[in-house]
């Protein structure tokens, strides 16, 4: 607000009426009021990323908010026209840098739809069991630093002490924490160790005991209630129309989620709920993240019963990348790992989409081929992207201070906004 | 080969815009003339029986070698019917404009502005029509047409290198 206004004086009340008093004669600034633009970031901490948002104010209210995006865009879908199918996996594992699986899972499930290809049973569960553990990761990151974001830091420490026994897990199943690179064309890069599979029991174990103690830290602490309830509001309806999506979409109550939905992966052979919020406030999106990841342990509990013996990779040669201890020392095999990264595979004429649940969303890749090894058009539905489209709508009327719940509310990476 | 029901609906009621349909993979992909694009979306998100009332994306592909260069591509899913749709319309290189469908979807708007940004594909009636994820003031064309280098067109070359310590004040 600014206050170089034309110093207008005010006539002060002469006197007080039947007193006869005389009062001395003030003169009051008057305080002219204006739109303040404000520019927020693109360093600011809490924007996840390089986000700018330009705020149009009305003291501190918002009465416009416009994102100004594209900071951290790297043409990953120009990218991914020069490369074979293969090549894009490890692109992909950049795009929500915080959830890498989930994203190798979305591209590599597009693909083996254009290849109309069938991945083996255990390949399936162990696909589904490792996603659900990166929604776990997800979701804890979410929690942390929304938390952190708004006030509260001390559950951060808290579930960043999880999120490392499972970025721990990854560690010891692929060999990278974060840009995982772990699912292939036609099933995953490794099988799983009886040993990681005893880790992760381990972890379950004591999970929901983990999860009561965030709650217990948030549950009745006041500012978080005050930051989150009421805050951020969008109508079931709404929250259609913007195309919105995960638990930002479930939380105003629409029980959209593709893995019910269109049931891909394992998600179809275990038992599982849909947590559904009521209000659509970012409080109510907390709750939902905290039943999802109940629900995700379920899923990999169960996935872990039930792993079924066999292989963990499609046997065709023509798509599939041969064992590395065999292109080491098979010149067949090496010939074959040579041809499919310097040509790729052939894959039909035609075009598809295929969206999956990712944990901020429906992530999904449209993929035009031409028959050649490379993709014609590879077009990536970002959650986050599309999230962003309803920022303005739904940061209108709150205070500067909410900005931060409410990108927040959607769980944004800008890896994958910009891409 | 029959038309999948709901391309038929689509072909009954705007007999003079359907141009094709196909189905594969369980996709559904109906083309249509690009002028028809607004009430043909209208009646897919208002029709009881479409209802696809969920916008999931908008996107565009370039084929240089045809008369009609530019495929624009509109994805729909219908959350109570739980189906999806493809819809798709070709506009030629002079005449690149399509009417907006943010007033259907307001998630439109994000989608449409990265086509324009990265296609060049402008359309009608939309409320904030800028680039989106490409600086203002770019002006080496649309990054996702076939014929821009994979370099780019040598914008990036004319940025300062700043090497190390060129900052600091020098004594």
């Amino acid at each position: 607000m600014t206050t170089d206004a034309k110093q207008k004086p005010v006539e002060a009340a002469a006197g007080h009426p039947g007193t006869g008093v005389s009062v001395p004669n003030r003169t009051l600034p008057l305080l002219r009021t204006e739109k303040l633009m404000l520019n927020m970031g693109p360093q600011h901490p809490s924007t996840h990323g390089v986000l700018k948002i330009v705020l149009d104010l009305e003291g501190e209210r918002i009465i416009k908010a416009t994102p100004v995006m594209g900071f951290l865009h790297r043409g990953v879908e120009k990218l991914a026209e020069d490369g074979t199918y293969h090549q894009f996996i490890p692109h992909t594992d950049r795009l929500d840098y915080i959830c890498a699986m989930y994203n190798n899972f979305a591209y590599v499930r597009a693909v083996e739809k254009l290849l109309d290809m069938k991945v083996p049973d255990r390949a399936e569960y162990l696909r589904t069991a490792v996603a659900e553990v990166q929604r776990i990761i997800g979701h804890l990151f979410w929690l942390g630093t929304q938390a952190l974001d708004i006030g509260a830091m001390t559950v951060f420490f808290y579930t960043f002490r999880e999120r490392e026994v499972l970025l721990d897990f990854f560690d010891n199943l692929c060999g990278a924490r974060l840009t995982t690179s772990w699912y292939r064309i036609g099933g995953v890069e490794n099988d799983i160790s009886p040993k990681l599979v005893g880790d992760l029991y381990q972890f379950l174990e004591s999970f929901s005991e983990k999860l009561d103690e965030y709650n217990a830290l948030l549950e009745t602490n006041r500012i978080w209630l005050a930051r989150t309830k009421n805050i951020a509001v969008i109508s079931a309806e709404d929250a259609i129309n913007f195309g919105l999506s995960g638990p930002t979409l479930r939380g105003s109550g629409v029980d959209y989620d593709l893995r019910k939905y269109e049931p891909y992966g394992a998600y179809d052979k275990v038992q599982w709920d849909v947590p559904v919020g009521k209000n659509g406030d970012t409080y109510d999106r907390y709750w939902i993240r905290i039943l999802e990841m109940k629900e995700s342990a379920k899923i990999v509990k169960q996935c872990l019963d039930q792993l079924p013996p066999g292989p963990y990779m499609v046997e065709d040669p023509r798509v599939t990348l041969p064992q590395k201890d065999k292109v080491f020392t098979n010149l067949e095999h090496m010939i074959r790992q040579f041809k499919l990264f310097t040509e790729g595979f052939k894959t039909p004429v035609g075009e598809i989409y295929c969206g999956t649940e990712a944990h901020k969303g429906e992530l999904g890749f449209y993929i035009v081929s031409d028959g050649s090894g490379k993709p014609y058009r590879l077009k990536i539905r970002s959650p986050s992207f599309i999230h962003m489209g309803a920022f303005d709508y739904m940061a209108r009327g709150y205070m500067i201070a909410d900005v931060v719940t409410i990108f927040g509310t959607y769980d944004i990476v800008m890896g994958e906004c910009d891409r | 080969m029959a038309l999948h029901p709901t391309a038929e609906k689509i072909q009954g009621k705007f007999p003079e815009a359907f141009v094709s349909s196909k189905e594969w993979r369980g996709d559904l992909a109906v083309m249509i003339k690009k002028e028809a694009i607004v009430p043909v979306c209208r009646f897919l998100h208002d029709d009881a029986e479409m209802n696809f009332d969920y916008i999931v994306h908008v996107s565009s592909v370039d084929y240089p070698e045809d008369a009609e260069r530019f495929e624009v591509v509109y994805e729909f899913y219908s959350i109570r019917r739980r189906r999806r749709i493809r819809i798709k319309a070709r506009v030629t290189e002079e005449d690149c404009v399509l009417d907006s469908v943010t007033g259907i979807w307001k998630g439109a708007d994000f989608m449409e502005r990265e086509v324009f940004d990265m296609m060049g594909i402008r359309f009608n009636n939309h409320p904030d029509h800028r680039r989106i994820l490409m600086p203002d003031e770019y002006d080496e064309g649309y990054p996702l047409r076939k014929d821009f280098p994979l370099a780019g067109k040598g914008w990036r070359d004319t940025f300062e290198f700043i090497t190390e310590g060129s900052h600091k004040k020098t004594t």
